[in-house]
């Protein structure tokens, strides 16, 4: 437990200016890290030991000659598979994509380059993105790092047990309906999915445009500001960026919660949710309002269709952006008697079953004559969803809830119950369809040692005040506990 | 029983922006194949379009030429269907919210003018382009496909008319007017057989007198506007002939082929696609507020009617002020020259014959010609008093395009000025006189038969220099005719 690589990210950054080591040793500490952790875990599909060891080199080099780019100088970092990188096989955890190399850097990724960044590796997700657990990778499941029997959540499994277990300093995924908060509440560790459109979204391989966006995961919520900022901004090659000023991000974090108006979510504190997970939840709302916060409850009525509604938008957006893959520019083809053939025989090979279950469910919802009952009602939902947001923040500055209604659950639990599975993330959407941002972070363990995420949602472009509050939530909670997993010893399964 | 044909058309028109639709591709069709495309065009995984502003100020000109509603708040859809020349397998496109709705554009035949409603122009993106190998290039047999997506991605401006036209020849005038606005507008070439202006027509028949519309079919594959009159030409009597022989015509897309003159079953509706629109969710929706439209309507150029209009009112025939149009050039010389003082008959007739054969003889743009509007003033001036003869000026205006110098220059060097003179002349016209007395003598009695006799001799002796008009009226005045 005293390797480099369990540092966080400021106190990595901060040994690298003092001279304590340099960026090639923090990525020798993350590399070794894997070597023992990924025969258990598997976060990574591809790590790319060159790549990574001439940008640690490079960021060496540049420190030494005063050129200093910043809080990421030399940070080795996890990029989820959905993140085009150039000239690196990003597969979005699918055999359609198998051996595909993009002749492009996504902007995210760019700008991470850009802030002297060491790219580790790209890790696993659910295929595409969809899924709560990282067993829908076409390339086998993402085990968590706490209880390897148990799923690290999903879509972006693979990058938080990646930074869970010091396999990498941070990293980053991208959060749909949850992807990001929910993997990182049961990895024990800071997810944020912000504003929608403060990321630019050029690179990332499409589930749903509307409610996709990329943010970090890391060890710390502190850790966590500092990466979103290294990304956020107004891209010219993302119309749905935002092209406003970046909110301040790291601005706040220790300005405490005094007189900070924090309303619990009415809806996602009652039925449905784990008693342990509620308890912890409400023991960390009580310690907020003894740190001067203002607590009321607060209630987003249409939370109760949120869930339905985004199972038609998402797979709707889906069945589209997925269209593109079709055997006759790139990716896995089989061959056929005529093009129709050929496309319908290598949808049918590359795609699992849950791509395949989502693509049709959204073909069916567009469909004419059903487009009203299925992909119209969910947009009048989605407009109701906002309205509650909205009328909530009239009177709260931040609200609150569980992350997930559950803690780690076993491998294979839910993999035949796709309702079940959709239902891990029902604390997480509807701040995906308002998008707006929230975050989550770690509270404690439940009975079974697994962690418990709480989650803080703010307006669109309140990132400040909820990384604020969320701050005060990390020194609150005092989480300090660390995988089994996350250690250099060689450990037998 | 009377028929009467109910005709709508539906036009798409590549517009030559400097990049394409939604990335930074130029859009240039010499180009070897896929050497125009990035990320974006070719539909790779995680690209995103942006909108070309230049691609929507255009197609807000042609909105605002045919008289349109320039929608405040505009929306990009998805347009869902396979096809291996669609990287993306789905097309941006628009569907409820366009940009531009509610317009017209009057077309002209034979003199009468029929008002063509527009239903609604709107923005979209161009497919690559397939050529299907072996066995006759056609898709069901071919043994394979290639791609080019240079043209993947390029604006596309799709116009639909309300089922106003009844005629051939009045799909075939609305083409031709939609053509050249959009030249005047300069924002495509609009060329049918390269394929930057294509027509889709649907036609159906009913009886004379009855309201109700048909089952129609839609015709495709018309290379140029000649191929569109015909194909609808043939359609019209083809479903006349279906309904008189007992039979209904069935709700089909047909093929035109060219060669054969005759359209042909492409494919049924039964068959037709869902194409699951839904807004496009990679884009915002496009507010165009109205010092936008303002700007737009401001900035037209005189489109084709208004010019012909103006070019009537300054003097020129209808049919005068429709070559003005259609021929590059003529019409602002044409208005500068009647400006200065230029006779617009004398003008027209020059800039339509002359110069319009010169043009085309030379392969020549008027431009390129050294004629300017000084010097059809100079011209029409030199005739109009006398020192040119009209058979004179276009051979001095040949010349003057040729560029040999000013139409005074040119008459003089080719010594071509007449002798209008009349002392000079009346010394000729005595010393005709004096040798053919009997001539004379003839038409001092009233018997004007060698008149033009007299008058070619005196032609002769000047050599052909003198005014006819002077000399006439000098003969005349002599014999006291």
């Amino acid at each position: 437990m005293s390797s480099l690589a369990d540092l966080d990210i400021a106190e990595a950054a901060a040994g690298l200016r003092r001279g304590d080591h340099a960026a090639v040793d923090l990525l020798e500490a993350v590399l070794r890290r894997a070597t023992i952790t990924e025969a258990h875990l598997h976060a990574y599909l591809t790590i790319d030991h060159d790549g990574a060891r001439a940008a640690a080199e490079q960021a060496d080099r540049d420190l030494a000659s005063g050129v200093d780019k910043g809080p990421l100088h030399g940070i080795p970092l996890a990029l989820k598979d959905n993140m085009c990188t150039r000239g690196i096989e990003t597969t979005a955890a699918s055999q359609i994509l198998a051996g595909y190399r993009p002749p492009y850097d996504g902007t995210a990724v760019a700008r991470l380059r850009v802030a002297g960044a060491t790219l580790v590796g790209k890790t696993n997700l659910d295929e595409f993105a969809m899924g709560s657990s990282t067993e829908n990778s076409a390339y086998g499941p993402t085990r968590n790092p706490w209880n390897t029997d148990t799923v690290p959540g999903g879509s972006s499994g693979g990058s938080s047990a990646a930074v869970a277990v010091g396999s990498a300093y941070g990293g980053f995924g991208s959060d749909t309906g949850g992807s990001i908060r929910q993997p990182a509440s049961l990895t024990g560790i800071v997810g944020v999915k912000p504003t929608y459109g403060l990321v630019s979204r050029y690179g990332l391989i499409a589930f749903a445009s509307s409610l996709d966006q990329i943010g970090p995961l890391a060890r710390t919520v502190g850790d966590a500001a500092v990466l979103l900022e290294a990304v956020a901004g107004w891209d010219p090659l993302d119309a749905t960026s935002y092209r406003g000023d970046v909110p301040a991000i790291t601005g706040g974090l220790d300005a405490g919660v005094e007189g900070v108006r924090v309303g619990v979510v009415t809806e996602l504190m009652g039925e449905g949710i784990d008693e342990e997970v509620r308890a912890a939840t409400r023991a960390m709302i009580d310690r907020l309002a003894d740190a001067g916060a203002i607590v009321t409850e607060a209630s987003l009525p249409a939370t109760e269709y949120a869930l339905s509604a985004y199972y038609l938008i998402a797979p709707a957006e889906c069945s589209a952006n997925l269209a593109r893959f079709d055997g006759v520019r790139y990716g896995l083809r089989i061959e056929g008697d005529t093009t129709e053939e050929m496309m319908a025989r290598s949808r049918a090979a590359g795609f699992g079953p849950e791509v395949i279950r989502r693509v049709l469910l959204g073909t069916y919802a567009l469909s004419a004559g059903y487009y009203d009952a299925f992909y119209g009602q969910a947009q009048r939902v989605r407009t109701l969803v906002r309205r509650d947001f909205a009328a909530a923040y009239d009177n709260v500055d931040v609200l609150v809830s569980p992350t997930s209604p559950t803690t780690a659950f076993p491998l294979g639990e839910r993999t035949d119950d796709p309702i079940a599975m959709y239902y891990a993330d029902v604390c997480t959407i509807p701040s995906n369809l308002s998008g707006d941002p929230a975050i989550s972070l770690p509270t404690g363990l439940d009975s079974a040692g697994l962690p418990i995420g709480f989650q803080v949602m703010a307006p669109a472009l309140g990132e400040e005040t909820m990384f604020r509050v969320a701050a005060e939530v990390e020194r609150l909670a005092g989480f300090a506990a660390r995988p089994f997993l996350a250690t250099d010893e060689v450990i037998s399964a | 029983m009377k028929w009467e044909a109910v005709i709508g058309l539906e036009t798409h028109v590549e517009l030559q922006t400097a990049s394409k639709m939604f990335c930074g591709c130029p859009v240039d069709f010499g180009d070897e194949p896929n050497t125009a495309v990035c990320p974006v065009c070719l539909g790779l995984p995680g690209a995103l379009p942006v909108a070309n502003e230049e691609a929507i100020e255009g197609i807000l000109s042609i909105g605002a030429a045919l008289d349109c509603t320039l929608t405040e708040s505009s929306l990009f859809y998805r347009k869902n269907y396979f096809y291996p020349d669609l990287p993306k397998n789905y097309q941006i496109s628009q569907y409820t919210f366009p940009l531009c709705i509610e317009g017209h554009l009057d077309v002209d035949v034979d003199g009468t003018s029929t008002r063509v409603g527009i239903t609604r122009v709107h923005m979209e993106e161009d497919t690559g382009k397939s050529t299907h190998v072996g066995d006759g290039g056609r898709i069901h047999a071919a043994e394979h496909t290639l791609l080019d997506f240079n043209r993947a991605g390029v604006p596309l401006v799709e116009i639909v008319t309300e089922p106003d036209i009844r005629s051939a020849d009045e799909a075939r005038a609305y083409g031709l007017e939609l053509q050249r606005i959009v030249r005047t507008l300069g924002v495509s070439d609009a060329k049918l057989e390269e394929g930057s202006m294509r027509f889709d027509a649907n036609v159906s028949i009913r009886p004379v007198g009855s309201t109700e519309l048909g089952t129609r079919t839609e015709v495709k594959n018309v290379n140029s506007l000649r191929s569109m009159q015909r194909a609808i030409a043939f359609e019209i009597e083809r479903q006349i002939d279906v309904m008189e022989s007992g039979g209904t015509v069935v709700l089909e897309t047909r093929h035109w082929n060219e060669d054969r003159g005759a359209t042909t079953t492409m494919r049924t509706k039964e068959e037709s696609e869902d194409y699951r629109y839904f807004q496009e969710p990679d884009l915002l929706p496009l507010f165009i507020d109205e010092e936008w439209q303002e700007r737009v309507r401001a900035r037209l150029p005189a489109l084709p009617a208004e010019r012909r209009a103006r070019y009537r009112a300054a003097g020129a025939d209808a049919t005068t002020a429709a070559i003005l149009v259609d021929a590059e050039g003529l019409g602002p010389l044409f208005e500068a020259a009647v400006a200065a003082g230029a006779d617009p008959r004398t003008t027209g007739i020059w800039l339509t014959g002359e110069v319009v054969s010169y043009t085309r003889r030379e392969n020549k743009a008027v431009a390129d010609t050294a004629l300017t509007a000084e010097h059809l003033v100079e011209l029409a001036a030199m005739v109009s008093d006398g020192r040119l003869s009209a058979t004179a000026a276009k051979e001095v205006l040949i010349a003057v395009m040729d560029g040999e110098g000013s139409p005074i220059a040119v008459a003089d060097a080719r010594d071509l000025v007449q002798v209008s003179d009349e002392a000079e002349i009346e010394r000729e016209v005595d010393a005709v006189i004096v040798q053919h007395p009997d001539a004379f003598a003839t038409i001092e009695s009233g018997d004007m038969k060698p008149f033009g006799f007299l008058v070619g001799q005196v032609m002769r002796a000047t050599g052909g220099r003198a005014d006819p008009n002077v000399v006439q009226e000098l003969l005349r005045r002599k014999a006291g005719a």
